[in-house]
């Protein structure tokens, strides 16, 4: 017992010598998660559009000035041909472009049906989606002032409505940033737990301390807790000074309880520390260890749930990602933090996380070799 | 020259005989791009709902019929009282819920009007708005099927989605992977090999060498330069070949620009390495400072039109931003440099400045 409390004594000591160090573990984590959580955002906050309108009738401009009118929509410019709008688009100056054909006004009087022609910028598919939806449902609104303002009520009367009311549970104002700090923290925690812990042994290796200590009368599992023990502390710090800045400066709200909260993590932190040291007792240079870790975690962390829903995923990449612990934390900090989930809501996920934490903690014990 | 080319070959040697690393380097974009091309999606599909039917009638039926043909959904539960709602979003799996009032067919058909409430799962803020709206998309579809005979006039818009028909995410993927991996490459390895000899203490060697301070750095880089383009070849080709991501404009101009940014990315490595003495402490500020936002603050995934103005002045410091756009323009618009000069002189500024200041930082004596 007290050789493991000198491990630990020894490798405190190192981080906290290490002066440049220290503000990495701290203090970027912060900002990034300031700046970070402000960028991630899919919300629409406007849309540069040019109206190319050959009609110049009544109608048309009045489609145009209902544009106009949204806040989304900033009317850039209003060519008088296709091809100077087209151009800007070309440039990247407007996203979408509204063709207003000639005669517009005359088919929906004379024809009872007209056509307007939007032309999106559909390189960034998921904004194009929405600003076609948008601007869908602007000419449908226009298309029904139209009709009320034409038409006696008699002929309107037999129009069936479907009324929708929408609602937006636990977070009615539909603010991204309360979704994302949970996920957020998650990612900042388990980049310095797995970067550190990843590049650990492996540095012991390189420099060839390794030995002396493979030369003293520690015992395995002694060591591994003794290098597991230092970061776990430093990620649960780091965790509960993330939450302290997302409290502070976000106002996330945190419903549940934080003590499932630290239990999930204390469980996660030695999933991902374990993973870390796996890592470090497989590779014999800090180069490879760092590429082998960041690897796996661009793909943990992309198929998390973080960015895009897991929901909408093939089934073959949701059955791998029953693999993906970052996947199951994240869920649970959403779940706990966001709806206020129990303790008995998240303990599948729990008991996952607990299994997963004792195969990879055994096998990097397994792995590692006390001899050069 | 003969020293160099010696020096260079030591380089190759260091590198081809980690296997390991260069199995990650290579195989890194193809794993990645397959990810980002069939896993990655911002479309919906599946997403499970449940219904809270008040009034169990043949239109209430047909809508909950319309809603699962979609594609977009899939019935989880009937639900039969209100307070059931809360207890199936806290389990987790339900993200959408569809209310209908009672007598719903039958208002509908003596007073036209009926009432359908939409609640969403809105603690994922994202999917939930995209789910509302595309059930409200659904609902209003079936109404004018229903009214076909009686509405009068009707506007039909047409849309057609430029440079990227079919909506695909991969698009904005590909260019941005691109970034991601050349800044990987060329910033994080060659700032961990130089940092390495100097931890392991063979950088007093080589600098005791007649080799001159240039030369080594030069030939440190070299071998880098060489994996990135290899590997901003590999990604071209294979976005083209598996998921149609096409070249439209000149492929010697794409070249030009990844050349360009791969020198940008290396000289900030050198930058790097100059002002850190470990491994550890090179590899967390490249990897903190520089790839988090090069995937975050670039454009790569979210817009960067959509954040906070603060923000947008800052992605305008990040030169992946610069990359991205320029990339996109010329493989997805086909432009030619007539519309990127304007990046092309930003990515050449910063790499002369970073090149500038590993210059005035770099020490050739040890401490």
């Amino acid at each position: 017992m007290r050789t493991i409390f000198y491990i630990i004594q020894k490798e405190f000591i190192q981080v906290f010598r290490n002066k440049r160090m220290l503000p990495i573990i701290f203090v970027l984590p912060i900002i990034q998660l300031l700046i970070l959580v402000n960028a991630a955002t899919f919300e629409m906050k406007q849309i540069n559009m040019a109206v190319v309108d050959l009609d110049l009738s009544g109608s048309s401009r009045q489609l145009t000035s209902k544009f106009q009118g949204s806040p989304f929509y900033r009317i850039i410019s209003a060519p008088f041909s296709y091809d100077v709008a087209m151009e800007l688009m070309q440039r990247g100056d407007v996203d979408v472009i509204m063709q207003i054909p000639y005669g517009f006004e005359k088919d929906l009087i004379k024809e009872k049906r007209t056509q307007v022609q939007l032309i999106v910028n559909a390189i960034n598919g998921a904004s194009a989606g929405l600003i076609n939806a948008y601007s869908t449902n602007i000419i449908l609104d226009f298309n029904r002032e139209v009709l009320i303002e034409w038409l006696n009520p008699a002929e309107m009367g037999g129009i069936r409505r479907i009324v929708t009311e929408t609602s937006y549970w636990y977070n009615p104002r539909l603010n991204y940033t309360t979704y994302m700090v949970p996920g957020i923290l998650v990612l900042l925690v388990t980049i310095i737990a797995l970067l550190l812990s990843g590049m650990n042994i492996v540095r012991e290796k390189e420099i060839g301390t390794i030995e002396q200590i493979n030369v003293t009368p520690i015992r395995k599992i002694e060591f591994i807790a003794g290098k597991l023990i230092p970061f776990w502390i430093i990620a649960l710090f780091e965790l509960a000074f993330g939450l302290v800045i997302g409290k502070l400066f976000f106002n996330i709200p945190i419903e549940g309880s934080l003590w499932v909260i630290f239990l999930s993590a204390g469980v996660y932190l030695f999933v991902i520390l374990g993973f870390g040291l796996l890592i470090s007792t497989m590779t014999n240079t800090q180069q490879q260890s760092m590429l082998v870790s960041f690897f796996f975690m661009v793909v943990f962390i992309l198929m998390s749930g973080l960015f895009t829903a897991i929901e909408s995923m093939p089934v073959w990449a949701q059955r791998v990602d029953l693999l993906n612990p970052i996947a199951y934390f994240i869920k649970i900090m959403r779940m706990v933090m966001l709806k206020g989930s129990s303790f008995a809501d998240i303990s599948n996920l729990f008991y996952a996380l607990v299994l997963y934490a004792v195969s990879i903690i055994s096998l990097a014990i397994w792995r590692y070799r006390k001899v050069a | 020259m003969k020293r160099f080319r010696g020096f260079v070959v030591k380089e190759f040697l260091h590198i081809f005989r980690d296997y390991r690393t260069l199995l990650i380097l290579f195989g890194m974009p193809v794993i990645q791009l397959i990810l980002f091309g069939f896993v990655i999606t911002n479309e919906i599909k599946d997403a499970r709902f449940a219904v809270l039917d008040l009034s169990k009638d043949e239109t209430t039926r047909q809508i909950t019929e319309k809603l699962t043909s979609s594609g977009y959904f899939r019935l989880d539960r009937n639900l039969n009282t209100y307070n059931e709602i809360e207890e199936a979003f806290r389990e987790g799996e339900i993200q959408l819920v569809v209310v209908y009032e009672p007598d719903f067919a039958r208002r509908l058909e003596r007073d036209h009007v009926a009432n359908v409430q939409l609640i969403g799962d809105a603690s994922d803020p994202n999917t939930a708005n995209i789910l509302v709206n595309y059930a409200s998309g659904i609902l209003t579809n079936y109404l004018l099927s229903m009214n076909a005979e009686v509405i009068p006039m009707k506007i039909v818009p047409e849309t057609r989605m430029m440079y990227n028909q079919e909506l695909k995410g991969v698009f904005m993927f590909v260019p941005g992977l691109m970034a991601m991996l050349l800044m990987l490459i060329s910033a994080l390895m060659t700032s961990l090999s130089i940092t390495r000899e100097k931890e392991l203490g063979t950088m007093e060697l080589l600098l005791a060498s007649p080799l001159r301070p240039m030369q080594i750095v030069v030939g440190k880089v070299f071998p880098y330069v060489f994996l990135a383009f290899i590997n901003a070849c590999i990604i071209i080709l294979l976005g083209w070949a598996v998921f149609g991501v096409p070249v439209r404009g000149s492929v010697g101009l794409l070249l030009f620009e990844s050349f360009l940014f791969i020198s940008m990315a290396l000289s900030l490595g050198i930058l790097i390495s100059c002002v850190t003495n470990s491994q550890q402490l090179a590899m967390m500020i490249s990897l903190v400072a520089l790839m988090l936002p090069t995937i975050l603050l670039s454009g790569f995934i979210f817009p960067v039109e959509n954040m906070p103005m603060v923000l947008q002045w800052l992605c305008h410091i990040m030169p992946p931003m610069y990359f991205i756009t320029a990339i996109k323009s010329i493989m997805l618009k086909g432009n030619g440099l007539f519309f990127i000069w304007k990046e092309t002189l930003i990515l050449i500024g910063f790499t002369l400045f970073f090149i500038l200041m590993s210059v005035k930082k770099f020490k050739i004596r040890l401490s």
